[in-house]
């Protein structure tokens, strides 16, 4: 590959790693908030794929940007209503950990 | 695309190293304040891949959104929900913790196989329209994406709602569980001062 510039393969696998360490985090983190970051990492991850792809493939018509603009939009939203969830089980519950929160275990 | 290669080069290692380890340390340090600062910093590097790709508006609203409006409401989130608690130890963590790591560094391995192996068919100037790309984005917003546009605003009205109704204090009368009624009073009124527990 001759380097004229950054491959598109250097974007794919940042952004695979970031989402792979979202997906650990939210596996692993008890504390909600840190489950809630973790969605945000993986978000994020997936918008700097369409971002690649939009630039690297679909340089005319970068469809891909406004996929991302639309991404942002429905982020924002979950976190809002993430976090509004969060505030409402902390005032019920009395604390964060994801462990307790187990009434829809069967 | 103006800027040199070489710099070019150096401000991608750069930014993806610091979305990287910043990424690592917000999924695994040990402070959740800490973890909500560095996730700034990540979004922030975020923005600045895009900008490398050509896309000056879309880091400008990865900054206003993510680092303006997520990550500030995440660090009100942790200043109301942020109480020392012991947790509760697992007794089959170190398991949890074995399967899940192999399933995320298989699911790594897969990607970065298919990221470098598949033949992406690129398209030969690349970057060609540069900033152009404010002007097209607006274009495609209120012509062939009008209908998810305003779909998005009905979204963002529903979600503003949401919130307010599931943030508000007197939503539950008791505990869903155990059916005892809930205390309604403030809650951080009845725990101890926060500052004075320090000494």
């Amino acid at each position: 590959m001759n380097l004229e510039s950054i491959p598109l393969q250097a974007f794919l696998i940042v952004s695979s790693a970031l989402f792979c360490i979202g997906i650990w985090g939210l596996l692993n983190s008890r504390n909600a908030v840190r489950v809630l970051m973790s969605i945000e990492l993986m978000l994020n991850a997936v918008n700097i794929n369409l971002m690649a792809f939009s630039s690297y493939i679909d340089n005319n018509l970068i469809q891909g940007q406004v996929f991302t603009i639309f991404v942002i939009t429905v982020a924002a939203a979950e976190a809002a209503v993430g976090l509004a969830i969060l505030l409402s089980l902390y005032r019920n519950r009395v604390t964060v950990d994801m462990e307790s929160f187990n009434l829809l275990k069967w | 695309m103006s800027i040199a290669i070489t710099s070019q080069f150096i401000c991608f290692t750069v930014l993806s190293l610091v979305v990287i380890i910043g990424a690592l340390g917000v999924v695994l340090l040990e402070s959740i304040v800490y973890s909500a600062f560095l996730l700034g910093g990540v979004f922030m590097s975020v923005a600045g891949l895009y900008l490398l790709l050509n896309a000056s508006f879309v880091a400008a609203a990865q900054v206003l959104v993510y680092v303006g409006a997520v990550n500030v409401l995440i660090i009100f989130a942790i200043m109301l929900v942020n109480k020392k608690e012991d947790l509760k130890p697992i007794n089959d963590i170190k398991s949890r913790r074995v399967i899940s790591t192999s399933i995320c560094l298989t699911l790594l391995s897969l990607l970065i196989r298919v990221d470098l192996t598949n033949v992406w068919s690129l398209s030969s100037p690349q970057n060609s329209i540069g900033e152009e790309s404010t002007i097209r984005i607006g274009e495609h917003l209120f012509s062939d994406y009008l209908l998810p546009f305003e779909v998005a605003s009905v979204l963002l009205l529903m979600a503003m709602i949401g919130a307010i109704v599931l943030a508000r204090r007197d939503v539950m009368s008791k505990d869903i569980s155990t059916g005892l009624p809930v205390d309604q009073e403030l809650i951080e009124k009845s725990s101890e001062p926060l500052l004075t527990n320090k000494n």
